[in-house]
């Protein structure tokens, strides 16, 4: 089964001119996914502030600058992992480093 | 596409008057087309599905192909096709589903646990069930109500009663469980080593929650109740019998029954709450207590043999024993008590454990050293909405002859009581202390 690994936490990349937060631990991650072949996609999303929401009603576009909710903790990227079940999607997340000071949501992908 | 009847195009068509030509198809076929789907598969909505499914056929296929000399012939081949995928989708679905429900549900009866012992393929089926049913990706209250549901003997309406809960409410909070379990992907599987000790915890906790909803609350349908109790011992037993290597299986167990041993001679006739050392012995039940002692025997002793620490589990059921070896309440053995209350501290730092191990305490060394336990325990403030803390302060307030501080402590614990029965207990006792002051 397929699950995607949704990361919120507080805003992971740094003000402009700020050193880069240490990647080590990601890239970590992200090999011992490949290792262990669940891994199938993975992205880093640029901060919240580069976000655009767009709605239509009645067939008229509506853009708003910034993300779907203003919340504390924002999507800052996500995993895609093929999982025997969900045990082991929960141990992944469990892996991630953002787990340690945001939230891992464990959602399975609906197989068409 | 290869649902046709292999009749040759009766001519190419343009996109645009496809929709037109399989829509007409359509409507001069599907009666008679319908009817004999139902007949074949034997299921209405099926059929209408798999005709559906067959005009989304023609409709990408017709243009490509050409519109089919018997579109009649056609579209009953496609639906029939099509259903068969449905059924085959369906049944993998179903067997999913069925693992978890069938496998069980005809292990529900009493006479199961007599077939355990020579039946270990059922008994791995519902060691497995339990642990699905415990998963902790599922909300506390649906692993209560699935558990009990699928492994215990209880209808969908009497664990509706049980938790005061509308019978419809218990309803939908069972189909979301289940379908949580299948669309997430909850295997269905005893944990490997590594999840063992994390997850069996989590079903002990359901067990023990269950039990204590039918033994603590003295409101609702009594009798209700007491199956709540009864059905936490018989899974505890089940699951103690199932992995007989983890201690807090025995552990629990044993607690359960020594625990509901007092049941009868904790409530009287009339609701009211009768205190442990208040209790008339004579009506604990003697066979509970025969087998719960023996349990938490076996369990210490094999606890100190592989030097593991005894669990919490197995601590409180050990603290619960030494209740239940002593013939008249000053038989006690406090300072035991009070021993254990340590190690189960060492295990569960949490105030109420401290708390419990205070009036164990004053039981052992007087009330005023008790009393010394509890002020530090009162300035960390944390039992400060917490009854009971009151009320044991109260008690020993009322020993040591401080009567205007054990009345406001008493006052102090029936505004915080919820529970009917205990509410009228500290009440009874304010009133005592009043009079005597």
């Amino acid at each position: 089964m397929r699950y995607m690994l949704l990361i919120y936490g507080p805003e992971m990349a740094p003000p402009d001119g700020a050193p880069m937060p240490d990647l080590e631990p990601w890239n970590a991650y992200t090999q011992w996914m490949i290792d262990t072949g669940i891994y199938k996609a993975g992205d880093q999303l640029a901060p919240s502030a580069a976000a655009t929401t767009v709605r239509v009603q009645d067939g008229r576009r509506l853009t708003t600058d910034g993300p779907f909710a203003e919340t504390k903790e924002v999507l800052g990227g996500y995993y895609i992992v093929d999982c025997p079940n969900l045990d082991m999607a929960l141990e992944a997340a469990a892996r991630c480093p953002g787990a340690a000071y945001g939230s891992i949501e464990v959602r399975p992908i609906v197989d068409m | 596409m290869s649902d046709g009847d292999g009749a040759p195009a009766a001519g190419r068509v343009t996109g645009s008057d496809v929709r037109g030509h399989v829509e007409r198809a359509f409507r001069d076929e599907s009666g008679r087309v319908l009817a004999t789907l139902i007949r074949v598969l034997g299921d209405f909505d099926l059929a209408e599905e798999a005709l559906s499914d067959a005009f989304v056929a023609a409709l990408e296929t017709w243009p490509r192909d050409g519109v089919p000399r018997n579109p009649g012939a056609w579209i009953t081949t496609a639906a029939r096709n099509r259903a068969l995928d449905r059924i085959r989708r369906a049944r993998r679905q179903a067997l999913r589903l069925a693992e978890l429900e069938g496998a069980l549900a005809d292990g529900g009866g009493q006479e199961d646990d007599v077939r355990l012992g020579s039946d270990s393929r059922l008994a791995d089926d519902r060691l497995r069930l339990v642990f699905t049913c415990c998963h902790p990706a599922l909300a506390m209250d649906a692993r209560v109500a699935l558990t009990l549901r699928t492994l215990g003997g209880l209808t969908t309406p009497e664990i509706a009663r049980a938790f005061l809960v509308p019978e419809a409410t218990l309803a939908q909070r069972l189909v979301r469980a289940k379908r949580k379990i299948r669309d997430a992907g909850i295997p269905y599987r005893v944990p490997p080593d590594d999840l063992l000790a994390e997850r069996l915890d989590g079903v002990l906790a359901v067990l023990y929650l269950v039990f204590n909803e039918g033994y603590s609350a003295t409101a609702g349908d009594a009798l209700v109740r007491s199956e709540l109790c009864a059905e936490a011992i018989r899974l505890a037993r089940l699951v103690a019998e199932l992995m007989p290597d983890q201690q807090e299986t025995a552990g629990l167990l044993a607690l359960l029954l020594l625990q509901d041993s007092r049941r009868r001679a904790r409530v009287g006739p009339d609701g009211s709450l009768t205190l442990l050392e208040d209790q008339d012995r004579e009506r604990w039940d003697r066979a509970e207590i025969a087998e719960g002692l023996a349990l938490v025997d076996g369990a210490l002793a094999a606890a100190l043999a592989t030097g593991r620490q005894p669990g919490p589990y197995l601590l409180q059921a050990a603290i619960a024993a030494g209740h239940a070896r002593a013939g008249r309440a000053d038989e006690t053995d406090w300072r035991a008590i009070a021993r254990l209350y340590d190690a189960l501290l060492a295990e569960v730092p949490s105030p109420v454990v401290e708390l419990n191990r205070a009036v164990a305490v004053a039981m052992a060394d007087g009330p005023l050293a008790g009393l010394a336990l509890m002020d530090v325990l009162g300035a960390e403030g944390a039992l400060d909405g917490y009854h009971l803390f009151h009320a044991a302060r109260a008690d020993l307030l009322r020993r040591v002859g401080r009567r205007d501080e054990a009345a406001r402590a008493y006052r102090r614990a029936v505004d915080l009581a919820s529970n009917q029965t205990e509410r009228a207990f500290l009440a009874r006792r304010l009133a005592e202390v009043r009079a005597d002051a």
